[in-house]
């Protein structure tokens, strides 16, 4: 049986693996949320890698509608090759264009299907998708075709948690919450994107980065993409550990921080913070 | 037990069907996790809830019900079988039933579980792989620790000596805890999600257009909802020292959703509302504004959210000059009333935890006033009290 235990550039925790090896084993969808950037996303790439699978991206905004992953209708097509007389016109088959469901159905080898950010779309999108992805079948209307699934696909879908999921949904997913990495994963993390990377740097530089989330306050916290993001910053301007871990005391805010507070508020936020800390040192 | 795990979860208001029920089956016949109480748990996790807020109240039910065993159920008595089938006949839908025909029936499938458990037992018998025993795990009691020390490593994976599920690590997901900056962000979806509901329908151009080319020519109209909204609020904040920090976070709240409401005004107040509240926090003497032109001003179709702890003397609500701030002709509570009756939809957000509120003279009061439209200043209080403002009355 196919399993999923990472792969050399994404670190799976155990849980993650049970949830996603669940839905590859009973072939049925995998819905992931957690804070933004801890891999949501990534996962469903991952997946595919790991397991030598294709993946198809089927990426939802606000305006998605369930009928798109399916086919379209080319109207407009057809209306212009009916003034312009072309024989294509006769045949509505020609108008008919696959969604991402459609070629996840079509694909010869089961791949890796992701919707990513469903939560994006209308309420009723979820719902809408029900049948299609228990079934793993549907009819054309216009053809009166039914398509079908040649194998099931391995369905990864992500949300942000803007709307919630109908019931009847949930009932058919797994589930799983990523768990903000604990350091010690985090460190994992860090390793399979930099590999070989001094360790005093990596420990200094979670430091600083636990201690930044920490900050009350804080609109936007820093996440896995940002910390990657920043050390690579630190390696490419050379910064060394001491540096890290001898910041000058009058400053609190991190070097290089603008990869890891992105918003402006943030950054006074820590000025303040940083205030208050050496008031406090110069009393003590 | 695995019984009353089942209905435990249900008590605990983690919402299983009896269809994650059978998905947890299914996945054990297919030995998605075999031999280790830890994946045993991972997999009931990822089966039976749902939602990150019940992550925590599934942790507390699994510990409570395998306190103490290693082994995830003991097979010979666990499975009430016969209830389970009557259960499934009367609540499983046609599908399901099918899914578990498909599966092998239910003789089948209870039998292949008990075989799995039964393996299990005697895997852990042999001294295996289980979590607890001698070697891995040096601090040994249980619920020893509960920070949890780490004890090596194990097939590549972390144990340490405190179970995942004591961890208690999904505790801040909860929506029952009070509302602060951890969740504000969820508090903020909430929030957006109502401001969004309710709004009218406008012509879709490219829709209309769309469906017309796809009707030949003849016209189809669409409609949307329009996408701005048309909520308008009218927001009291109590500026009373105590209350500082969570007023912010309220404020904070309600002013990052600003863009979405149509009109989103801040009063402030203290403790109790009297004639007049201030637009301005800091320079409460000089902005000031009476009620009864705040009536004026906004109709009736603006909907009021007082955000504040009504903790304070009786005399301070229900007796003239007992404003802490100045003389008042005219206790509070006639105010308050004045102003819920302008304004019918109306709720309270209180951040003092829910099970106090009986015991506070005032917050009883305050709370018979406004019609026990008063809510806990949580995630799910919010809820409530955003549902709430939707009726009328
Ligand atoms: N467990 C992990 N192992 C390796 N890399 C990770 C892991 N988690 C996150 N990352 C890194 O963090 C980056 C952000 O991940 P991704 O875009 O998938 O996050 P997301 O959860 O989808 O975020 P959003 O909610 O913003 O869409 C990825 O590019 C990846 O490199
Ligand atoms: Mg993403």
């Amino acid at each position: 049986m196919l399993r999923f235990e990472g792969t050399d550039t994404y670190v799976a925790t155990q849980d993650l693996q049970v949830a996603v090896n669940a839905a590859i084993a009973l072939e049925r969808p995998l819905l992931v949320k957690g804070e933004p950037g801890t891999g949501k996303t990534i996962l469903a790439h991952e997946i595919a890698r790991g397991i030598a699978k294709d993946l198809i991206t089927w990426h939802i905004k606000s305006t998605t509608k369930a009928q798109q992953g399916l086919y379209e209708y080319d109207a407009v097509s057809r209306l212009r090759d009916g003034q312009l007389g072309d024989e294509r016109v006769h045949d509505i088959a020609n108008y008919i264009v696959p969604g991402k469901l459609w070629e996840a159905f079509e694909a010869p080898e089961a791949p890796v299907l992701l919707i990513d950010e469903i939560d994006k779309a209308d309420i009723e999108f979820p719902n809408d998708l029900l049948l299609e992805l228990d079934r793993m079948e549907f009819y054309v209307y216009e053809t009166r075709r039914t398509i079908r699934a040649r194998h099931r696909p391995i369905v990864i879908i992500t949300s942000n948690n803007e709307k919630e999921l109908p019931d009847a949904f949930l009932r058919r997913c797994f589930f799983h919450y990523i768990r903000f990495p604990d350091r010690e994963t985090m460190q994992r993390i860090i390793d399979v994107h930099f590999p070989g990377l001094k360790h005093e740097l990596v420990h200094e530089a979670l430091t600083i980065f636990y201690d930044t989330r920490q900050a009350p306050g804080l609109k936007k916290k820093p996440s896995t993409s940002e910390l990657l993001d920043w050390i690579k910053l630190l390696l490419v301007e050379d910064i060394s550990p001491e540096v890290l871990r001898t910041r000058d005391p009058a400053k609190l805010i991190p070097p290089l921080h603008g990869a890891l507070l992105k918003n402006e508020e943030d950054v006074h936020l820590f000025e303040r913070l940083a205030f208050l800390h050496r008031r406090e040192r110069s009393g003590s | 037990m695995f019984f009353s795990f089942f209905a435990e979860l249900r008590e605990a208001k983690v919402p299983v069907s009896l269809r994650e029920y059978l998905t947890l089956m299914e996945a054990m016949q297919k030995r998605v996790a075999a031999f280790d109480i830890e994946d045993f748990y991972f997999l009931a996790r990822t089966a039976l809830v749902k939602d990150e807020r019940h992550l925590d109240r599934f942790d507390r039910v699994f510990g409570h019900c395998f306190k103490g065993s290693e082994t995830p159920a003991d097979p010979q008595t666990a499975i009430p079988d016969q209830w389970l089938r009557k259960l499934a006949e009367r609540f499983l839908t046609d599908e399901e039933k099918q899914l578990i025909e498909a599966l092998g029936g239910w003789e089948q499938l209870m039998e292949s579980l008990r075989q799995r458990l039964a393996e299990q037992r005697s895997r852990h018998q042999g001294g295996g792989k289980w979590i607890g025993t001698a070697g891995t795990s040096p601090f040994g009691a249980y619920g020893y620790n509960p920070e949890g020390v780490r004890v090596g490593q194990q097939g590549g994976r972390n144990r340490s000596a405190v179970k995942v599920w004591d961890r208690r690590e999904f505790r801040n997901l909860d929506d029952t805890v009070e509302l602060g900056t951890r969740n504000i962000k969820l508090a903020l979806r909430r929030l957006r999600q109502f401001a969004r509901e309710g709004a009218a329908e406008e012509l879709d151009l490219g829709g209309t257009v769309k469906s017309t080319a796809h009707n030949a020519g003849w016209l189809d109209l669409k409609l949307v909802p329009e996408r701005h909204n048309v909520v308008k609020l009218l927001l009291f904040l109590d500026v009373g020292g105590s209350m500082e920090d969570h007023v912010r976070v309220c404020e904070e709240l309600f002013s990052a959703t600003r863009s979405e409401f149509k009109h989103l005004i801040h009063f402030y107040f203290h403790n109790c509302i009297y004639e007049s509240v201030w637009r301005d926090s800091r320079r409460r003497h000089v902005e000031q504004v009476p009620i009864i032109e705040l009536i004026r001003t906004y109709d009736r179709s603006y909907r009021i959210v007082l955000v504040g702890d009504a903790s304070m003397s009786p005399y301070e609500i229900e007796k003239e000059g007992g404003s802490v701030e100045r003389w008042n002709d005219e206790p509070g509570e006639v105010w308050l009333r004045r102003l819920f009756e302008a304004y019918p939809r109306a709720v309270w957000l209180n951040p003092v935890p829910e099970k106090y509120w009986a015991g506070t003279t005032s917050i009883a009061m305050i709370r018979r006033i406004a019609e026990n439209r008063m809510f806990p200043l949580t995630l799910d209080g919010l809820d409530r009290a955003m549902r709430r403002l939707k009726r009328r009355g």
